[in-house]
């Protein structure tokens, strides 16, 4: 597919779903992600867990008695957990599509990962000005998950039709290789969900009601703040600061030092 | 095992002398011998097999051999292979290999067996699949270093040969060896049948002139309770992809049974680093963030 006929599906997609869905955009907020961007994501992460869940209880011996009862047994759960993990695959591929030039590594990001201590310590309270719609990290998971996807299709492949198709030794790197590409997805889902909700609050909201602050938009990611507003987010920033200290002296007026 | 409660009579009213097989050491593991330098290739065995487990019809290919199948299916447990080797000084032995599960003492099948109760290995050593355990994911037939477990897709279970646990838990030999009109097949304690095959092996090398006859029963796999008499035991491939130094892939050892668990407890640290790190450093929030309360650290224990 050319990239010309990738930006006309991607087109027609969100167009579709701007049709079946809606976003409000109050004043004093941007719009983050439209409807198709939410209904994919949403579907990935039905997905993902299904098949996380469904796989939990053929991981480990210790988890089969209580993850395959989810499923119906043991035998449903072996059966759903392809297609849980095809339809996970399926709907990322349809997110790469819309996402691929936005996720691009930029120079940036470079500067972003080196700097990702001070980040993640808090001790950077603003995101690097050069931070665009996504930052290094959410690049780096996104990614990842490319890479996690290509490993499942040829290890889930090898093994949804088993040792008497590939043979014993395939079946048995694929093994590995499919936990392995698991356990990072893991991994990464707890740091994905906490920096979404608590780690860094005003965040959930842009994929329930695809909407953000303007504060969150220029404190996390002011290079798509600059974009979209024309604005400079320090600027922007400051004044909001100002604005704020001023109401707060109004209506305290004996706490003025 | 001597804890072991069986009829035995340990007690006799009236009997003055020691009970009959009082002191008698019961050999707990069976084992199967299969001789392959006796072995005519009648297939007596591979009926007697369909019969008592009464399997339906399996639909063969012909392909120019004796052997009544190319390989073993769920439906088919034992097969005679044909195999004909052509020694250095150009003459050809004709190779008949009775090849079923060999209860392997360490079961490949059973360590990547995800499916709980799916495979189980027996005090006497049998190793045997319940089928309404099994989910069918045929990790099995990849642990299995000896290609024996079947998949049926029609019932997605995986099947293969008993050892006629059936039988043996009533006292009786397997349908194999009952049907083996030679004395190639021979059924007991996995002792016994050692001790007969390694006779066997010497008399063949002092007397028959094959130098290198011995007994196969891999130590790789911790030994089989299947064990063959072979010719030449320094070379069992030529039987017909009979491996010499049978393995388990390590994904289904230490893999699956150390790293797994241990790494899946990392993944749950994952979780409570971020609740560590949401306690330690606390969110990041929109900036400007209100004033505080009187400059300082609004709340702190400062």
């Amino acid at each position: 597919m050319s990239s010309r006929a990738i930006e006309h599906f991607d087109d027609k997609a969100r167009e579709t779903f701007e049709h079946a869905g809606r976003t409000t955009v109050y004043r004093g907020e941007l719009l983050r992600h439209s409807v198709y961007d939410r209904i994919l994501h949403w579907t990935i992460a039905l997905f993902f867990f299904l098949a996380l869940f469904s796989g939990f209880g053929i991981y480990l011996p210790w988890l089969f008695r209580w993850f395959t009862p989810i499923f119906g047994g043991g035998q449903l759960s072996r059966i759903m957990h392809p297609y849980f993990g095809t339809a996970f695959v399926f709907f990322f591929f349809l997110q790469v599509l819309n996402w691929f030039v936005p996720m691009l590594w930029a120079p940036g990001d470079t500067k972003w990962m080196r700097n990702i201590k001070a980040i993640a310590s808090g001790e950077e309270k603003v995101d690097p000005p050069e931070t665009g719609f996504f930052n290094a990290g959410q690049k780096v998971m996104f990614w990842e998950i490319v890479a996690g996807c290509i490993v499942y299709i040829v290890t889930g492949t090898i093994l949804w039709a088993g040792a008497s198709i590939f043979g014993r030794i395939a079946v048995a790197v694929s093994y590995v290789l499919h936990d392995i590409s698991a356990l990072i997805m893991l991994g990464g889902i707890f740091i994905h969900i906490y920096q979404s909700t608590f780690g860094e609050p005003g965040t959930f909201q842009a994929m329930v009601r695809g909407a953000v602050s303007e504060a969150w938009a220029w404190t996390f990611h002011p290079a798509w703040y600059k974009q979209v507003t024309g604005r400079d987010p320090e600027d922007a920033c400051e004044e909001a600061r100002r604005k704020m200290v001023g109401d707060e002296n109004r209506r305290n007026p004996s706490q003025i030092t | 095992m001597a804890d072991r409660k069986t009829l035995q009579a340990v007690m006799i009213s009236g009997h003055t002398n020691p009970s009959p097989g009082f002191a008698m050491q019961r050999d707990l593991e069976v084992c199967k011998l299969v001789d392959t330098t006796t072995c005519i290739g009648c297939k007596a065995c591979e009926v007697a097999c369909v019969e008592w487990n009464d399997m339906p019809f399996t639909p063969t290919t012909f392909d120019n051999t004796y052997q009544t199948m190319p390989e073993t299916t769920a439906h088919f447990w034992n097969l005679i292979k044909f195999n004909e080797h052509q020694n250095p000084d150009g003459t050809i032995q004709w190779l008949m290999r009775k090849d079923q599960c060999m209860h392997c003492a360490d079961p490949g099948c059973l360590h990547a067996c995800p499916a709980d109760g799916a495979i189980v290995k027996y005090a006497n050593g049998i190793v045997d699949f319940n089928q309404e355990n099994c989910i069918g994911c045929e990790f099995c037939v990849s642990g299995c270093p000896f290609n024996i477990p079947r998949f049926n897709p029609e019932t997605k279970r995986v099947y293969k040969c008993t050892l006629c646990s059936d039988r043996v838990g009533e006292g009786l030999e397997p349908a194999c060896i009952k049907a083996c009109p030679t004395g190639c097949l021979k059924f007991g304690g996995k002792d016994d049948m050692k001790f007969i095959a390694e006779e066997r092996a010497k008399q063949l090398r002092d007397n028959f002139g094959w130098q290198n006859a011995g007994v196969y029963d891999p130590q790789s796999v911790g030994g089989t309770h299947v064990i063959y008499v072979l010719h030449d035991a320094t070379d069992p491939e030529r039987y017909g992809a009979l491996p010499r130094n049978p393995t388990i892939p390590w994904s289904y050892t230490w893999w699956k049974w150390l790293a797994k668990p241990v790494f899946g407890t990392f993944a749950l640290f994952g979780l409570l680093g971020v609740l560590a790190h949401h306690v330690i450093n606390g969110p990041r929030v929109p900036q400007p963030e209100p004033p505080q309360k009187d400059g300082s650290n609004a709340g702190g224990h400062n």
